[in-house]
């Protein structure tokens, strides 16, 4: 192949990718003269099914989205809504809420570190080719995912599409003893995370730096989960309820999902790298201690070290569960009642891929008018596109199918919920003439 | 024996085996949902001896075509349908059989579907499927054994 040759990398589909998608590069000579990253699942009606229903059914409904972060839904639906109607929640469903996120932070974490991204790292196609080879670390996987599961499922009512999340708290709430039966197994999912930060900590990592606006919610006594202000590193800090002020959506034609980007600035970051990065000081000692040794510091600007990032958020997850259950005391109204009012409220909680805005307006029976929902897999689908620009200008030499199997690496790095986002990548790398 | 329906309720015939496990329900036999792949339907079916697992399949037969194998015989070729969850049904088998978690009989039933797209109608032909292959389990259920088929 010449200098001058031009080529395609095409992935058809998407493999290890929660939902459906492909990717199209255009080589020409050593220019990198298109990248698209397309999601041709239909566009999402959830918004539309919304209107003209009662609010109390908003988290039920879009915890439909997402089999993998269904919380992620419900919490934003819940507190855009509660926000709406100036609902005050205790003191303990408040607990409960981040407990609740952080089984959902375990589940889909372990799944994406071990069953998704690892065999990248470790040179096979999928995790079942890595079992034969590394059989106790995926046995280690399916039983820390369990862990989490086993959280979804009491404060859930059940593993998948939770159904006790309400507006002003929770249509049942666990006993305090109900709360300690998991003590133990998040132990061992503690070390067993501290553990999981060394193995990834030890793979090799393609040196791949990129200048990146960082995004999410930073909350004045900790590690973000279900409020705060949303800051970046180039000096966003804003409520959520500005949140459509300062970012857009734009329809691109290659794709379902719209890309959201900065005003004024372009792509951005969200997810356990930018969470990581504006939120250090706000990790527990030990997550922080662990994140150093395995030489973490902030700002980490290589997305594929993402996957250490989320190893160590598996550590915060479980140190935050314990204490959680340490302290927790069951309150004496699971939920407070709330009033109706015509209003609108804004919402935004970190999903285990990142920051995910809901917006509600609501009319004077408690009946919702609009509904806007961004996932954070349409936030990251432009900064996706932008680190492939990069990443393929430095693949042009490389043989086609080891330049493609790369670039589907560069995408897995950002964990996408192509389902969420609207739904598997297919790749496509031409080359032309130049 | 733990009877597992698996797929999306959200893609049309991808419900198919969370149909037949309700289908079953209705009749009074305990069925499982598991609609979250791989690690969820190890756990299902861990300490279960005899097992049976629906799900939609998308092999190129005639939408609605029922198809049973023996899960514990050689590796599934068929795929399930490109699922949500990251790693679908014939992978968590393939996973299990690495990890020896295999159940010592594992039927399962395959019910080719057609349209996977989001919404909740599903093809005639798989209707009509679904109740074959629930009265199959039935029957199956009846006789208090896992017919190895295939």
């Amino acid at each position: 192949m010449t200098g001058r040759a031009s080529k395609t990398i095409r992935v058809d589909t998407l493999a290890r990718v929660e939902g459906e998608g492909s990717l199209y590069i255009k080589l020409v000579g050593e220019r990198v003269a298109d990248v698209k990253l397309k999601i041709y699942e239909p566009p999402r009606f959830f918004e539309a099914f919304l209107r003209g229903r009662h609010y109390s059914e908003a988290p039920d409904i879009t915890s439909r989205i997402c089999g993998i972060c269904p919380i992620a839904y419900q919490m934003s639906a819940v507190h855009a809504i509660e926000r709406a109607l100036s609902v005050q929640i205790t003191p303990a469903v408040r607990l409960l809420r981040r407990l609740f996120f952080c089984g959902e932070w375990i589940e889909s974490h372990t799944l994406h570190v071990y069953m998704l991204h690892a065999p990248d790292f470790l040179g096979y196609p999928d995790a079942i080719a890595m079992a034969k080879d590394h059989r106790a670390v995926v046995e280690k996987a399916l039983r820390l995912k369990k862990v989490g599961n086993r959280i979804v499922q009491l404060l859930g009512g059940r593993e998948i599409h939770p159904i006790s999340a309400a507006v002003g708290g929770f249509y049942k709430t666990p006993s305090k003893q109900q709360l300690c039966d998991l003590a133990a197994d998040l132990e061992w999912a503690l070390e067993a995370s501290v553990e999981t930060v060394k193995w990834t900590a030890g793979l090799d990592f393609p040196n791949f730096e990129q200048d990146y606006e960082f995004v999410a919610l930073r909350h004045p006594d900790e590690y973000p989960l279900n409020e705060g202000r949303l800051a970046s590193n180039r000096g966003l800090d804003i409520d959520t309820a500005e949140y459509e002020d300062h970012f857009m959506e734009l329809h691109v034609k290659h794709s379902n999902a719209l890309h959201s980007v900065v005003r004024g600035r372009g792509s951005y970051f969200v997810g356990p790298l930018a969470r990581f990065n504006l939120n250090f000081d706000k990790l527990p000692e030990s997550a922080r201690r662990a994140a150093i040794d395995a030489g973490l510091r902030p700002p980490v600007k290589n997305v594929f070290r993402s996957i250490v990032v989320r190893a160590v958020e598996l550590v915060f997850a479980c140190i935050e569960a314990l204490r959680i259950i340490r302290e927790y005391e069951p309150p004496v109204a699971s939920r407070v009642e709330a009033r109706n009012r015509i209003a609108v409220g804004q919402a935004i909680t970190e999903a285990p891929r990142g920051v995910l805005y809901h917006r509600y307006a609501l009319d004077e029976d408690g009946m919702i008018l609009t509904a806007k929902i961004v996932p954070p897999t349409s936030q990251n689908q432009k900064r996706i596109e932008d680190d492939l620009r990069e990443y393929a200008a430095q693949l042009v030499a490389w043989p086609l199918e080891e330049a493609t199997w790369k670039c589907e690496q560069a995408i897995r790095c950002y964990d996408p919920c192509i389902s969420c986002a609207t739904h598997f990548l297919k790749l496509v790398v031409d080359r032309e003439k130049g | 024996m733990v009877i597992i329906g698996c797929g999306n309720r959200q893609r049309s015939d991808d419900a198919a085996g969370i149909l037949v496990a309700e289908k079953l329900r209705k009749l009074g036999i305990k069925a499982e949902i598991c609609t979250r792949g791989c690690a969820e339907l190890i756990e299902v079916w861990t300490g279960a001896k005899d097992v049976i697992v629906v799900d939609a399949v998308v092999s190129g037969a005639p939408v609605g075509t029922i198809r049973a194998w023996n899960g514990r015989e050689a590796p599934l070729s068929v795929r399930t349908p490109p699922s949500t969850h990251g790693l679908g049904v014939a992978e968590a088998i393939e996973l299990a059989r690495v990890l020896d978690r295999l159940p010592s009989r594992l039927q399962v039933y395959g019910i080719e579907g057609q349209r996977f797209e989001l919404g909740a109608e599903l093809s005639p032909e798989v209707i009509a499927a679904i109740d074959e292959v629930a009265g199959k389990i039935v029957g199956d259920v009846r006789a208090e054994r896992t017919p190895l088929t295939g």
